[in-house]
């Protein structure tokens, strides 16, 4: 019932939001986000108590096929339900006080993607889960589409057509598994362990890879990203990197290991390879960015690069890495695109040589701006550093060598976003910043919430390491390397 | 059959007289039709060695009519101006409905000869039904010419059939097809013949060159109608058709049917990536989907029915519900291209919104009815081992959502003129109803697909 109601309630606010006027859409909005936040914390706390049990959900739904509404919720899907639903009324909050035309469609389509997303990461079967990853393509692109920036059309329908061609692979390949499969159909516990040949493994391997690398995503696959991102309003930006991005490591986790290890053992060393050869390669682009949301797009490529990596190491610290990853760099990234959008506002510009001298104009700003950074480069004591260690170690784990490049991304990172931070915040005032005033009411909230989760989750990642450790430790159970 | 007579004098006596009424009686008397008829088909009528109602018939008469009576719904209003001719063509379209009937129910060759007949006569004269219109002239000049030529060939290939089998029957030549008239060369010459036939009725290349041009020419209703009731009974013939009585030549015919399928995907879709006219577009769309759809008959051995089923009515809830925007807009802005729906997202958001839905489901993006039905015939494809051609439609359909789109950028991203747009009443209810059940089959299709 519980799990239900998580999933519901996103679409009946959507529906909600569509119907109001365009100036209460906003409030609307961020109330029902609010009332699912509330209602998600309830979930964890009935989850600490009952176990993922309480979660399942089974209805027949198509006979044909044998497809099954079967959702549940169990340590991973929750944490990744609770990263959702966390950061989306700090994505609606970020847009108060923001000239948005046509409001109530805007907050209607982001309520629409938080149900899609919240369905991603819930359902337990394979056509289920698919319809929910392609559902979530349509509300950003719409967002993107009407709201972005000048180059939006041809941008937007590269992102629509390069997803949708890997997600179509995946449909290929989950019709194959089902016809695999003895039992015939996609439910999740006749999908793991599955005896599937080696071969078909092999190149089944490749139509779900794709559809992930496309979605995360891994170099050689990311030429859609920068372009999106900066396309995008603030707000489509920081759904997509913030939350639809951890889809593609989720369903790593979830979908690919499990279900086709032997596929997994064959390609794990090139993609390895990929991953880790897409951090330097990504890193080094960010170094070279002039456009903060351009060095933003490309620190992001590092960072997910590294989740993967880490992932495909298949080891228990690779994967405790990963989640905790995925949480804090959803959490930052936000935070990030929330800055650069604060200081687009203001002074009509993300050009990095542009801007200068904000310190001393706009003085909390900077600092949250300053902790939000540190977070993003793993410091010690920030929600970065837990993660980025684990995942080094994974790395390490699984091969000693690859975790000297792939410990580049971390000194990389600190050099290019300190770089950034100097150039845009110290230093003498620039003629392209007349006047700075400081945070509003709703952007100190927003990076408020947002530093004190870095902090908090520095300290004491372990409620995070407990909830995700039982469904890893299930994934190792598959390992055949 | 007896359902059949009921529908054509029930129709007309209610037609004739006052046309609006009967628009609405025809909706009852199908829907009443629809139950008498579900209780047909547990008495297992067969009336006989002419035409067998199954489950197969029932289930396509039932979205036929249903589509039958979507189309009626519109005609009011497509043909205001021309109110005097209005009973022919309503006549004329209560005809093609009757042939279609006969065409998902026929046990014997002549009667499916006879089905396709009555609805390419009828084809002929609606096409061309715009008199002081040169294009609809041309139209149905040239669907007219080469249309005969094609019913020419099936005739041709039936007789080469009954030639060989010694029957009309299906039954029969099934049965001779089975006791060694597989090497029988006038069989296999027949059955090529009626094959070709057929993939010409449903636009597949090599024979799709009518297609794009009749359907540009022809009015726009009738383009409808031929884009989907028409289409999806030829398919329905087909199915039934390389089932049964030509079932067997599927050892030597499966190949040729593989390659037919590849082209009609890959020529339909790339040839549409071109397209300005909307209903140009749809044709090569249109020949696309007959590529997918040639995928279920390729399938027959594992009973794809339900899959042609379900991806029929879907793609004609989609086809119909875009036509049913377009017409209004094509009739304000006084062309069809595409063009003509620019900045129509600001002016007329929610019929935008209903049009957007139409097209994505067309271009099978869950969760749309579009996005099962593909799934459900990739599904039956690749259950019958035919997995590179899968893998070809596929891609094929990554490109579609290309042309698809271009249509939902015009109406969203392109500025709006100042032309005023009227949507009669019922073309916005039959929007409704279209995208309101492509929605409907795409998270509960047990609806449609429990019908086999």
């Amino acid at each position: 019932m519980m799990t239900i109601l998580l999933l519901i309630l996103p679409l009946v606010a959507a529906l909600f939001v569509l119907l109001s006027g365009s100036k209460l859409a906003s409030k609307i909005a961020l109330g029902f986000a609010g009332v699912e936040l509330a209602l998600t914390c309830y979930a964890v706390s009935l989850f600490q108590t009952s176990g993922p049990e309480a979660f399942y959900v089974f209805h027949d739904w198509i006979d044909a096929p044998k497809v099954s509404f079967h959702l549940g919720l169990d340590g991973l899907s929750l944490l990744m339900v609770v990263l959702t639903n966390l950061l989306l009324p700090l994505i609606i909050l970020s847009g108060f006080n923001r000239e948005i035309n046509n409001a109530k469609g805007y907050y209607s389509l982001i309520l629409l993607m938080q149900f899609a997303l919240v369905g991603v990461f819930m359902a337990m079967d394979g056509l289920l889960y698919y319809i929910f990853w392609e559902l979530a393509l349509i509300p950003i692109y719409f967002i993107a589409l009407r709201w972005g920036g000048r180059n939006r059309v041809a941008i937007t329908l590269k992102f629509f057509i390069y997803t949708l061609a890997g997600s179509l692979l995946m449909l290929f390949g989950f019709i194959m598994l089902y016809w695999y499969n003895p039992g015939q159909s996609f439910d999740i516990r006749e999908l793991y362990g599955m005896v599937v040949s080696e071969e078909a493994q092999s190149w089944l391997f490749w139509t779900f890879f794709l559809a992930f690398a496309i979605k995360i995503p891994i170099v050689p696959f990311h030429t859609w990203q920068a372009d999106t991102y900066r396309e995008s309003p603030t707000q489509g930006t920081m759904l997509l990197s913030g939350i639809m991005l951890k889809m593609g490591t989720y369903s790593l986790i979830r979908w690919l290991l499990p279900v086709l290890p032997l596929g997994v053992a064959k390609w794990g060393q090139l993609v390895m390879i990929l991953c880790v050869a897409g951090i330097v390669y990504a890193s080094i682009i960010a170094l070279k960015q002039r456009n903060l949301k351009n060095l933003l797009a490309y620190s992001s490529v590092a960072h997910v690069g590294l989740i993967a990596a880490g992932i495909f190491a298949w080891n228990i610290q690779g994967l405790q890495g990963g989640v905790i990853q995925m949480f804090a760099h959803g959490i930052n990234v936000v935070g990030l695109f929330f800055c650069a959008d604060i200081l687009m506002n203001r002074t009509n510009t993300n050009e990095i040589n542009e801007l200068g001298g904000i310190r001393n104009l706009a003085p909390i700003f900077s600092t949250m701006f300053m902790i939000v950074v540190l977070g993003s480069i793993a410091l010690p004591l920030t929600n970065g550093f837990i993660g980025e260690f684990l995942l080094l170690y994974g790395v390490y784990e699984y091969n000693n060598w690859m975790a000297v490049p792939a410990g580049l991304t971390i000194i990389l990172g600190a050099a290019y976003m300190l770089r950034m931070y100097k150039k845009v915040m110290l230093g003498n005032v620039s003629s392209y910043v007349p006047e700075f005033p400081d945070l509003k009411w709703n952007e100190l909230v927003v990076l408020g919430v947002i530093v004190l989760l870095i902090f908090v989750m520095g300290v004491y990642p372990q409620p995070v390491l407990n909830m995700a450790e039982p469904v890893l430790q299930d994934i190792m159970s598959y390992r055949v390397i | 059959m007896l359902c059949l007579v009921m529908e054509i004098f029930n129709l007309r006596k209610l037609l004739i007289p006052v046309v609006l009424i009967g628009l609405a009686a025809i909706f009852g008397v199908n829907l009443m039709n629809w139950s008498a008829m579900d209780a047909f088909m547990f008495a297992g009528l067969d009336m006989s060695s002419m035409v067998q109602i199954d489950h197969f018939t029932v289930a396509f008469n039932g979205v036929l009519i249903f589509a039958g009576a979507l189309l009626f719904a519109m005609t009011h209003d497509f043909y205001r101006d021309e109110q005097h001719h209005l009973s022919d063509y309503v006549t004329i379209i209560v005809f093609i409905l009757c042939g279609a009937m006969v065409l998902t129910s026929f046990s014997n060759l002549v009667m499916l000869y006879l089905g396709i007949e009555i609805v390419s006569i009828s084809l002929y004269i609606l096409a061309g039904s715009r008199k002081f219109d040169a294009r609809s002239n041309e139209a149905g000049m040239k669907y007219f010419l080469m249309g005969a030529f094609a019913s020419a060939i099936l005739l041709l290939g039936i007789t080469l059939t009954y030639g060989a089998a010694g029957s009309f029957e299906i039954a029969k030549i099934t049965a001779f097809a089975e006791t060694g008239g597989m090497s029988s060369p006038m069989f296999l010459t027949g059955a090529l013949l009626a094959m070709c036939a057929m993939l010409f009725k449903v636009a597949a290349v090599p024979f799709h060159f009518w297609s794009p041009d009749v359907y540009e020419g022809a009015p726009s209703l009738i383009t409808t109608l031929m884009a989907t009731l028409v289409k999806v009974t030829f398919f329905a013939a087909f199915y039934r058709l390389m089932s049964t009585g030509y079932a067997g030549v599927s050892a030597y015919t499966g190949t040729l049917l593989v390659f037919v399928a590849a082209a009609t995907m890959i020529m339909g879709n790339l040839i549409a990536l071109h397209q300005v006219n909307f209903k140009r577009l749809l044709a090569y769309s249109g020949i696309a989907h007959a590529g997918y759809m040639i995928l279920a008959i390729l399938s027959y051995k594992t009973n794809a029915a339900p899959a042609l089923l379900f991806y029929g009515a879907t793609y004609i809830l989609a086809t119909i519900g875009a036509f049913s925007v377009a017409l209004p807009v094509f009739s304000s802005a006084g062309n069809e291209s595409i063009d003509a729906f620019n900045g129509l997202g600001q002016k007329k958001p929610f019929h935008a919104a209903m049009l957007t839905m139409c097209m994505l489901s067309l271009a099978g993006i869950p969760p749309l009815a579009g996005f099962l039905g593909k799934y459900y015939i990739f599904s039956e494809a690749i259950r019958n081992g035919y997995m590179l051609i899968t893998l070809l439609a596929v891609v094929a359909s990554i490109v579609g959502v290309y042309y698809y789109f271009k249509v939902i950028l015009a109406m969203y991203t392109k500025p709006a003129d100042q032309t005023p747009m009227r949507f009669p009443i019922i073309y916005v209810i039959v929007t409704c109803i279209c995208a309101g059940l492509s929605l409907l089959f795409g998270v509960w299709p047990g609806g449609l697909t429990g019908l086999l």
